[in-house]
């Protein structure tokens, strides 16, 4: 029997992000954004990209979840090329986009084609719970307080079982304190569902927080400028000592000097 | 209580103009112009034989045949603007050269066209309310927020779910806006249409009135008549702002 040595095969990864590059032209010439940037992420992998504001983060994220296409360079998930967004990944932004013309219950359906509508239901209900908006089903988004619209919006992304979730900034918009509460409530429902995760974010410390891996970009163009493990356990200990110290060295391949020790 | 306070200042200065209008009347001793009593025992004549139900009836038919005309035809067509680009291209000019065309201008046409009856009004009123509810509905579509369209693109539903679930509902509430606009129109012309053509409806009631012998009273009744339906109409308008597929565009 021959031994099966294709490239897929010696690298299981589910994102391969291999040298993409992209420029927008604008009245002001050409602006480049991404350079050269190569990644992976495996199955079941958390991985945070961090970075300073304005280095393109969003962009990459536009690219690798299919809604950009590079210049150079490709997307590919599970070997196949990223051509265009697809449910088996979906994305999550900061700005939201739970539909304000539906229930809680009709957005969580929203996505769910091809099913019986008591099926849809149910499964609505049972995400709806999860997320922790069980007796909030029939609310119309604006009914919602801002952290509740976080809490749908992921139930509507969940709901469909995608195999990655891809978050931008997804609880930027929330005060601290439910930005925390969230980030605890992510981390609950990984444990439960397994996702490829790849999380966006210009704070450090939701990174450490969440993902298994933390990769640091530079400003524009941008490309990648060290890459970390987070060797912790769930729960992390936020103010432990060798997190602090990731911290630190973390921030400082961001160009901030962090005193706090 | 509150709701009172919020209508009274309204009411106060619509009985302060009664008040000065009969004050101006009654000092200069005009046999034509009618005082505001007149206006009503002229009203309460007209609504004895039964001639001002028919009016208000005629107009209405009118504008209810060419609105509705207008709505069947503005939305599905707006909606294919905004969302077909060539479509957009290539109709929007020929709508930005017609719009600014009063419907008045239109009556010689219609008469031509459709003569006297009742199909002359019912046109320029279709005229007059099409143009706002095309333009209304295309920039609805135009401006639905990109971040859903990409949520219903990342989801991978079928056409009609986006229509049926992210399309029409985001256009629903500029669509509203747009029949609020071509109601409010299509109200103003057809008195217009009907002072010209027609042997009935408010419109002719005015006209007919100052011609066979200087009714001035039934003008101003008239008058008065057309403003409290038109304002009924707005209400009814209103109504459907307060639907709840549309309340979303209105709550914060």
């Amino acid at each position: 029997m021959p031994i099966d040595d294709t490239p897929a095969k010696i690298t299981p990864a589910k994102i391969s992000v291999d040298s993409i590059g992209k420029s927008f032209g604008t009245e002001q010439g050409t602006l480049h954004v991404l350079d050269n940037i190569s990644l992976q992420v495996g199955d079941g992998e958390i991985v945070a990209i961090v970075g300073p504001s304005g280095c393109g983060k969003s962009t990459l994220m536009n690219i690798v979840a299919g809604f950009d296409r590079p210049d150079r360079g490709s997307v590919k998930v599970d070997g196949v090329e990223q051509l265009k967004p697809s449910s088996r990944g979906i994305l999550i932004s900061q700005a939201g986009s739970v539909f304000p013309w539906l229930t809680v219950q009709q957005n969580l359906m929203f996505g769910l084609n091809g099913r019986a509508l008591d099926e849809k239901k149910q499964l609505a209900d049972h995400y709806a719970e999860m997320v922790g908006l069980k007796g909030f089903e029939a609310r119309y988004p604006h009914e919602l307080s801002g952290g509740m619209l976080k809490r749908a919006e992921l139930a509507r992304a969940l709901v469909v079982k995608p195999e990655i979730l891809y978050m931008d900034e997804p609880f930027s918009a929330l005060d601290a304190l439910l930005h925390l509460r969230m980030r605890n409530e992510l981390l609950r429902i990984l444990e439960q569902e397994r996702h490829t995760v790849v999380l966006i974010t210009h704070d450090v410390e939701e990174a450490i927080h969440v993902a298994n891996r933390v990769i640091v970009l530079s400003t524009r163009p941008t490309s990648i400028k060290a890459t970390f493990d987070v060797p912790f356990a769930h729960p992390r200990k936020l103010s432990s000592a060798p997190v602090q110290e990731l911290r630190a060295a973390i921030l400082r391949e961001l160009g901030v000097e962090s005193y706090s020790t | 209580m509150i709701a009172a306070r919020k209508v009274l200042p309204s009411i106060a200065v619509i009985a302060f103009i009664i008040l000065v209008w009969w004050a101006v009347v009654a000092a200069t001793h005009s046999v034509v112009f009618p005082t505001p009593w007149q206006v009503v025992t002229g009203t309460v004549e007209l609504a004895r034989d039964g001639t001002l139900f028919e009016h208000i009836g005629a107009s209405l038919f009118r504008v209810g045949v060419g609105f509705g005309l207008a709505v069947l035809i503005a939305v599905p067509l707006g909606l294919w603007m905004g969302w077909v680009k060539g479509a957009y291209v290539t109709l929007n000019p020929l709508f930005q050269i017609l719009r600014p065309i009063s419907p008045i201008a239109w009556i010689p046409i219609a008469i031509l066209w459709f003569g006297v009856g009742n199909v002359s009004p019912i046109f320029l009123i279709f005229i007059s309310s099409v143009f706002p509810m095309v333009v209304q509905t295309t920039v609805g579509v135009h401006t639905i927020e990109k971040r859903y369209l990409r949520a219903a693109a990342n989801f991978g539903v079928s056409r009609a779910t986006l229509f049926r679930q992210v399309v029409i509902p985001a256009v629903l509430p500029q669509v509203i806006i747009g029949m609020r606009i071509g109601l409010g129109v299509a109200w103003l012309v057809v008195v217009a249409a009907e002072m010209i053509a027609l042997r009935s409806g408010l419109g002719y009631l005015i006209i007919d009135s100052r011609n066979a012998g200087n009714r001035y009273d039934l003008v101003i009744a008239g008058m008065i008549i057309i403003g409290l339906i038109g304002l009924l109409l707005d209400g009814l308008m209103r109504l459907l702002e307060g639907l709840k597929v549309v309340r979303w565009r209105y709550a914060h």
